[in-house]
């Protein structure tokens, strides 16, 4: 092949890759917006399960801003974090699966058992250890419940 | 020339002869389920440890559901598709109308009642080690859960994977009723040997697996491609998780890891049975885990 030959080859190449890469957003800010959110709660929940592992002194002022945090992150407008196209089949550095689009009133079902426990975690925050581990066991169960079912496994 | 084409035509029915001999299914002797009886209450421990809702359930179910084995979602592997069947106690569409020592067989031994080899996607290459009150107490458990007339729906397996018979050699490499760990130095390393190894069967997800398909316990726990697509289930051996036993022994029970990331996938489930046993259990689990090499 001489020269020009290769250049033509390498130019044809290119335009049937170039335009699926120009028409990808690679959503770097909804990213970061979504995944800061699960980072927040996931700081939080550590003050919560460090004392409800004995691992933390309990402190009823401690637990009760972490809870309250909690909620505060379960309340955010989701609308802008999860932009259709923004699924780990489309894209890299995102775990979220396509069934969060397809099955749209799932996922948020599970994003709304996620408020209502720890709303449940607020309310019983200051009552001490035992509260917050039982508390606990709900709200991860409801994280669990949304990654068994929308979460790709960490590769 | 003709001698020899005996010999060759005489060799092959031999080896043909061996082949299947060696490949036929093995079931249990008779006296080795005599007088055994199970106790339904103690079988719900066996049922949450052996996670038997999470492939016999559907694959979506929650709470009550998840006591009903109707048969659930597919597996996807490298040698086909396997669905698991519905095993409620249902007397034409599941086991209803098997025995005890039926029962047994299929658990111990991966043979069905009609005496045909059941592929490894049912595990009971980890069941195997089982103890045989466990089984019974798991049988008389089962047989209390609600009936579901789902009919199973068959498995799709490529030749020639599809030729059952294979199975049989395949077992006589891989099914040992040996531990990988060979010594178990105190009660908590023997609960959680027989807990990882056996009933919970860890190392059917978590051992990487040979060409032919059987668990590499060279490499034991060591983590392998996930059997159901994307991702990798991960290296669970000390070094790799880098976990306390009190972190391993949390993450069982909340599902939370050490910097409060959560379970997910199949491990959700996992996590949902194993928080239902006593805290000795998760806590034998950790210990296991530390003293592998």
């Amino acid at each position: 092949m001489n020269l020009k030959a290769k250049i033509l080859t390498a130019a044809a190449a290119l335009s049937l890759v170039a335009p699926a890469a120009m028409a990808q957003d690679d959503f770097e800010a909804q990213l970061k917006a979504r995944q800061g959110q699960f980072r927040i709660m996931a700081l939080n929940l550590g003050v919560l399960g460090g004392m409800a592992q004995g691992k933390i002194d309990y402190d009823a002022e401690r637990a009760q801003t972490a809870a309250d945090t909690l909620v505060a992150v379960t309340e955010i407008d989701q609308s802008l974090h999860w932009p259709e196209g923004s699924d780990s089949f489309a894209m890299n550095g995102t775990r979220a699966e396509p069934s969060i689009w397809d099955d749209n009133a799932d996922f948020l079902a599970k994003w709304e058992d996620l408020g209502a426990a720890a709303r449940e975690m607020q309310a019983v925050a200051g009552d001490g250890r035992q509260a917050v581990g039982a508390a606990l066991q709900n709200v991860g169960g409801t994280c669990k419940a949304c990654h068994d079912a929308h979460r790709t496994p960490d590769s | 020339m003709r001698r020899f084409l005996t010999i060759l035509i005489g060799l092959a029915a031999v080896l043909a002869a061996a082949g299947w001999v060696l490949s036929a299914p093995s079931r249990l002797p008779a006296a080795a389920t005599e007088g055994v009886t199970g106790d339904a209450a103690a079988g719900e421990r066996i049922f949450l440890a052996g996670g038997c809702a999470s492939c016999h359930a559907a694959a979506d179910a929650e709470g009550a559901e998840r006591r009903v084995l109707a048969g659930g979602a597919p597996l996807e592997t490298d040698f086909g598709t396997f669905v698991a069947p519905n095993i409620s106690p249902d007397p034409e569409h599941g086991i209803g109308d098997w025995s005890f020592a039926e029962f047994a067989d299929a658990m111990l031994r991966g043979v069905s009642p009609e005496g045909r080899h059941y592929y490894p996607a049912f595990p009971y290459t980890s069941y195997t080690k089982m103890e045989m009150q466990d089984v019974a107490d798991l049988w008389a458990f089962l047989r209390t859960l609600p009936e579901a007339d789902a009919e199973s729906a068959p498995s799709e397996v490529a030749f020639p994977y599809s030729l059952r018979r294979g199975i049989g050699l395949w077992k006589r490499l891989y099914l040992r009723d040996d531990f990988v760990m060979a010594h178990a130095g105190t009660e908590a390393l023997e609960r959680g040997r027989y807990l990882v190894e056996a009933l919970a069967h860890c190392g059917e997800c978590h051992t990487p697996r040979d060409r032919f398909g059987g668990p590499d316990t060279a490499r034991w726990l060591a983590g392998a491609p996930n059997p159901s697509g994307e991702g990798r289930i991960p290296d669970i051996t000390p070094a790799a998780l880098g976990w306390s036993a009190s972190d391993i022994a949390w993450y069982l029970e909340s599902g939370f890891t050490p910097d409060y990331d959560s379970a997910g996938g199949s491990m959700a489930d996992v996590v949902t049975n194993l928080a239902a046993l006593e805290a000795a259990d998760r806590e034998a689990i950790a210990a296991y885990l530390l003293a592998l090499e």
